[in-house]
């Protein structure tokens, strides 16, 4: 269920129905399958551009626009570009002659047991009452999504994620770095 | 029947994009609208290139069908359409199916926040600018996708030459961009991304952006011109259908429908990108000398301006009448441009009564603008050479984006100046 109570005042008629979080939902997960069950690698990846994309429309309907908009051009428009330049130049004839499953089942159990437990242990109250459900979400207003979240990471008073923001940001300049190295062997 | 007439009518007065006030039946109408607009620019478009660049090229262009080939665009919709749809027997079917829908639902769905007047847009976003960027770009997957599901070399190398280029032009064309947006959130404290708000900030600033810390301003536009051209895979840079060596480059194996979808996309794109521009640098839907040329004569002069314009197109109509040739084949031609004349006449002297021009005048400013745009777009192809791949490579990565960095941190300096100087001197001032 959508939590109806937390639509900031002011803000227009919700699109963020029940009906829509099931629809998008429902095409995150049937994409998802289909990233992992198409021998074809195009297949999988247009399977993946549309989970990415179902995925900007949450976002959208958790009210935050700047972050479906970054994920429409990173992932969808930028990221599986790439893939797919990548995919074409591959020989499809021996992939797609290739065994699909490999044989980690052991790993693969413990690591789906491990999130399934995540999954149950968030969603169930203790009879006392506890919950690991967060409470008390922060949810911002449609109008001013951008110019918030640029407060939380940059402002002087409400800003409280520069330090992490900046490292992630030099863990891809490190990631660029690498693939340069490791590509030009006489730099 | 009456509450639903009130509701038609409540949102004429409240000032405001139909998305903004959540009028679904208006927000149908300015969709059906646009698209509708969007259609018959892309037919003119298409009449216009071909015209202007056998003009250039000392040629007649098309003159058989319809007086001065008129009619040209519309009888080649009908032969595209009858045309048998080919799907090669190799093809990957779905792929090769989906692709041009890809493309034309990214090169439409932009318009949905493109700003044609402060009130005269399908919706405002506070995520506009962003929006549009992202969605464009979603139109390399249909190319790509078209390349490869084709199963055929020049396809496939068209398909992997537009990716390459278009992601490269992506970055220059995002650092062009975010130095406006900078430049938004001047006087104001806060910048803005979305594309009302854009036009806005220019406004209160009483200075388009493409003048703005001259040249810092004018830089961006260039580099923005020149990525956008790249992106829309036109000429000079046009590699990923350059015919000389690859044929017909991606759409190689599309036919009929399928490659007017291909067609259609690629100018809706074009008229896209060339609004981005518009909104970003040259003021949106503001009238030239706003704030020079203001008071109430000016004004009545610039709202004759649409009216005039329309009735300069009838005049050129009945001149290009009096010229046709007096023989009884072309009687029936004669009439129907007389005709063409007459209506955009009447359309003019619409567009002259005060409450009409009122309504329509931040439309068509922001119409000429963009319509500046595409006539560029059809120069640049009569003009330029086309590129080599590697010199193609070389200005995006080696030109425009050092160019583009440079000009955020330059914007970004000469930003901090200003406003740091004007809270200096306004603490000075008591």
């Amino acid at each position: 269920m959508i939590p109806t109570g937390a639509i900031p005042a002011g803000a227009n008629p919700p699109v963020a129905t029940t009906f829509f979080f099931y629809l998008l939902a429902a095409t995150m997960i049937i994409g998802g399958i289909l990233v992992i069950t198409r021998k074809n690698a195009v297949h999988s990846a247009l399977a993946l551009i549309t989970t990415l994309l179902a995925q900007a429309a949450l976002y959208l309907m958790l009210y935050a626009p700047f972050v479906a908009g970054v994920q429409i051009i990173l992932y969808a428009g930028g990221i599986m570009v790439l893939f797919l330049f990548v995919i074409m130049l591959i020989n499809m004839e021996r992939s797609v002659k290739e065994r699909q499953f490999n044989k980690q089942w052991l790993v693969g159990i413990v690591a789906a047991a491990a999130l399934g437990g995540l999954f149950i242990a968030v969603y169930t109250t203790t009879t006392k009452g506890k919950t690991l459900f967060p409470e008390g979400r922060l949810l911002y207003g449609e109008t001013d999504n951008t110019q918030k979240i640029a407060g939380l990471l940059f402002d002087l008073h409400t800003g409280q994620y520069m330090f992490a923001f900046e490292i992630a940001s030099l863990l891809l300049l490190v990631a660029i770095i690498g693939a340069v190295v490791m590509a030009k062997k006489r730099i | 029947m009456h509450a639903f007439i009130d509701y038609i009518q409540s949102y004429l007065s409240s000032k405001q994009t139909p998305g903004a006030a959540g009028n679904l039946f208006w927000a149908t109408v300015y969709i059906l609208l646009v698209f509708g607009g969007l259609s018959v620019a892309v037919i003119a478009m298409n009449w216009l290139e071909r015209k202007i660049l056998a003009h250039m090229q000392v040629r007649l262009g098309p003159m058989r069908v319809g007086p001065h080939g008129l009619l040209q665009p519309i009888a080649d919709a009908i032969k595209l359409l009858l045309k048998e749809d080919i799907i090669p027997s190799e093809a990957d079917k779905f792929v090769f199916w989906i692709a041009p829908f890809i493309v034309v639902l990214a090169a439409f769905t932009v318009f949905v926040v493109v700003p044609f007047g402060p009130q005269h847009a399908i919706t405002d976003m506070n995520i506009g600018i962003l929006f549009m960027l992202g969605v464009s770009s979603l139109s390399v997957l249909g190319i790509v996708t078209a390349g490869w599901a084709s199963n055929s070399h020049y396809p496939l190398i068209g398909a992997l030459r537009s990716s390459a280029q278009m992601v490269s032009y992506e970055v220059a064309m995002g650092l062009a961009v975010v130095s406006v947006i900078m430049m938004t959130s001047l006087e104001t404290g806060t910048g803005t991304l979305s594309m009302i708000d854009i036009v806005r900030s220019q406004q209160t600033q009483q200075e388009w952006f493409i003048f703005k810390f001259f040249p810092l301003g004018l830089v961006g536009f260039f580099i923005f011109a020149i990525a956008m051209v790249a992106e829309t895979n036109r000429a000079p840079f046009d590699l990923p259908e350059a015919e000389s060596e690859l044929t017909a480059g991606f759409h190689t194996e599309y036919s009929g429908f399928r490659w007017s979808l291909f067609f259609l996309a690629e100018y809706s794109a074009m008229i896209a990108v060339s609004s981005i521009a518009v909104t970003l640098w040259l003021g949106g839907w503001l009238r030239p000398f706003p704030n020079a040329l203001n008071g109430p004569t000016w004004d009545l002069v610039f709202s004759l301006f649409p009216g005039i314009t329309f009735l300069l197109f009838a005049a050129i109509c009945f001149y290009n009448t009096a010229r046709m040739p007096k023989h009884p084949l072309f009687r029936i031609q004669t009439m129907g441009l007389a005709g063409f004349g007459a209506v955009l006449g009447l359309i003019g002297l619409v567009l002259l009564i005060p409450k009409v021009s009122v309504r329509v005048g931040d439309i068509y400013w922001f119409v000429a603008k963009v319509a500046a745009f595409m006539y560029l777009y059809i120069w640049y192809r009569g003009t330029f050479p086309r590129y080599r791949f590697d010199q193609l490579m070389k200005v995006g990565w080696k030109v425009l984006l050092p160019t583009g960095l440079a000009l955020l941190i330059l914007t970004a300096v000469v930003a901090m100046r200003t406003e740091l100087w004007a809270q200096m001197t306004g603490a000075l001032r008591p």
